[in-house]
């Protein structure tokens, strides 16, 4: 997901604050941020709403990359509008983690000397017009199952920023099918290029959900606490389940020759992702990890001049209210 | 590092007629690019026909320790409510 692997802290607060907490979480109240909360469920909170965050602005790179090369002015104008939005998710995102007491710098500070992550998917990159599809087909396809479900998490401002972002993620999914279904209704050479987007991006889409957390113990502190409400697997199942129809409209074919029907389930056997590449990607040793960091860090550096330049403004200006008044 | 943008809470009339509503909150230097940035960030799909920018650091809140004494005492008055008093079907709406 957005937010893998984030780990929960042990709580160290008096267990009679943590049962009256836990009581509220459990009547379906939603925690406001100056309410008393555990420490470990404000500092879980952090690491996965600034993850979350991470993701949204990193995310902007991989499609940011073919704005220039948009085949049409509306494919141009979709996909501007569609950065602009993760953009705009990174900033409801922050503003939710900083009513938990972190500053905006520091999760900026955080980003940037690798303490804390960003999704594995965006060190993929897309290397054709067709991966703009499949980005929005699969990976905001399986940011969408991750993120409807926490529209009622238990953290206020969290579950609020989600509310907003479901409400314009569908666009980003159903723009990619779109462009997805032009290229594999066009030429020959077209459809290929979107069975090679598909091949490229399935495997990486699947790894987005995380490995199977049926048995950690961070999953079930953070599903009772209300902000992981479906295990890892639970989503990825619903992912394939919902997707392996859509390819097949396209007459495109998922990359996996263990895909098969199970009747019992009621639900697509599929292949598990190769693990150590999703570990590899977490280390730093994805195929785009340096270039990514290089980017936000010169983003960050360059901007610095004139972040401080408006500062100044502002400040003169104010001062200059003040003596006119 | 040093001249962190400071915090702006965002308040949105979603149309006419309707009040504003606080909608979320931003980074900006001056009220100026607060209003610009609102714009950008909480309009992008008509949201809205204005907006208000408050500095958060400006905000006075309800402490939540105060819930009690605030707002239970209107708890036990009902009569405060319309439904409280029975009107005979034969005098009509009211």
């Amino acid at each position: 997901m957005y937010a893998q692997m984030v780990k929960s802290e042990a709580s160290t607060d008096d267990p009679e604050l943590l049962a009256a907490f836990q009581a509220r979480i459990d009547a379906g109240e939603k925690i406001e941020p100056k309410e008393w909360m555990p420490e470990a469920y404000r500092k879980t909170l952090i690491r996965q709403i600034g993850q979350h965050a991470h993701s949204e602005i990193v995310g902007q790179l991989p499609e940011g990359n073919w704005i220039t090369r948009a085949p049409t002015l509306e494919r141009k104008a979709i996909l501007l509008a569609k950065v602009q939005d993760e953009a705009g998710h990174g900033l409801y995102l922050y503003c939710a983690a900083e009513t938990l007491g972190v500053s905006r710098d520091d999760l900026t500070e955080q980003l940037l000397n690798g303490r804390m992550k960003y999704s594995s998917i965006f060190n993929y990159p897309t290397l054709t017009w067709a991966d703009i599809g499949a980005v929005g087909w699969l990976v905001d396809g399986a940011a969408i199952m991750n993120q409807v479900p926490l529209q009622r998490t238990s953290f206020g401002p969290y579950s609020r920023a989600m509310i907003r972002i479901c409400k314009e993620e569908s666009f980003h999914q159903r723009q990619g099918y779109d462009l997805m279904r032009a290229m594999a209704t066009g030429t020959a050479e077209q459809k290929a290029m979107a069975q090679d987007a598909l091949n490229r991006f399935w495997y990486p889409a699947l790894m987005m959900f995380g490995p199977s957390d049926k048995e950690s113990i961070h999953s079930t502190q953070s599903m009772a606490w209300r902000i992981k409400i479906n295990t890892n697997d639970e989503l990825r199942q619903k992912f394939v389940d919902q997707t392996v129809p859509q390819a097949q409209y396209l007459g495109l074919t998922i990359p996996d020759e263990n895909l098969v029907w199970n009747d019992e389930k009621g639900g697509w056997d599929f292949s598990e992702p190769d693990w150590s590449e999703f570990y590899e990607v977490l280390k730093g040793n994805g195929p785009c990890n340096t270039d990514r960091m290089e980017a936000r860090q010169k983003a960050w550096r360059d901007g610095e001049w004139f972040r401080e330049g408006l500062m100044a403004h502002a400040r003169k200006s104010a001062a200059r209210r003040v003596a006119a008044e | 590092m040093s001249s962190e943008w400071p915090l702006w809470e965002v308040f949105i009339r979603g149309q006419h007629g309707l009040n504003h509503r606080h909608v979320g909150s931003l980074h900006a230097p001056d009220a100026e690019l607060a209003i610009r940035h609102a714009r950008d960030v909480y309009t992008r799909r008509n949201e809205g026909v204005s907006i208000w920018v408050v500095p958060s650091a400006q905000i006075t809140a309800s402490s939540p320790s105060e819930k009690g004494p605030l707002f239970e005492p209107a708890n036990d008055k009902v009569y405060r409510h319309p439904t409280f008093y029975d009107i005979p079907d034969e005098v009509g709406h009211m």
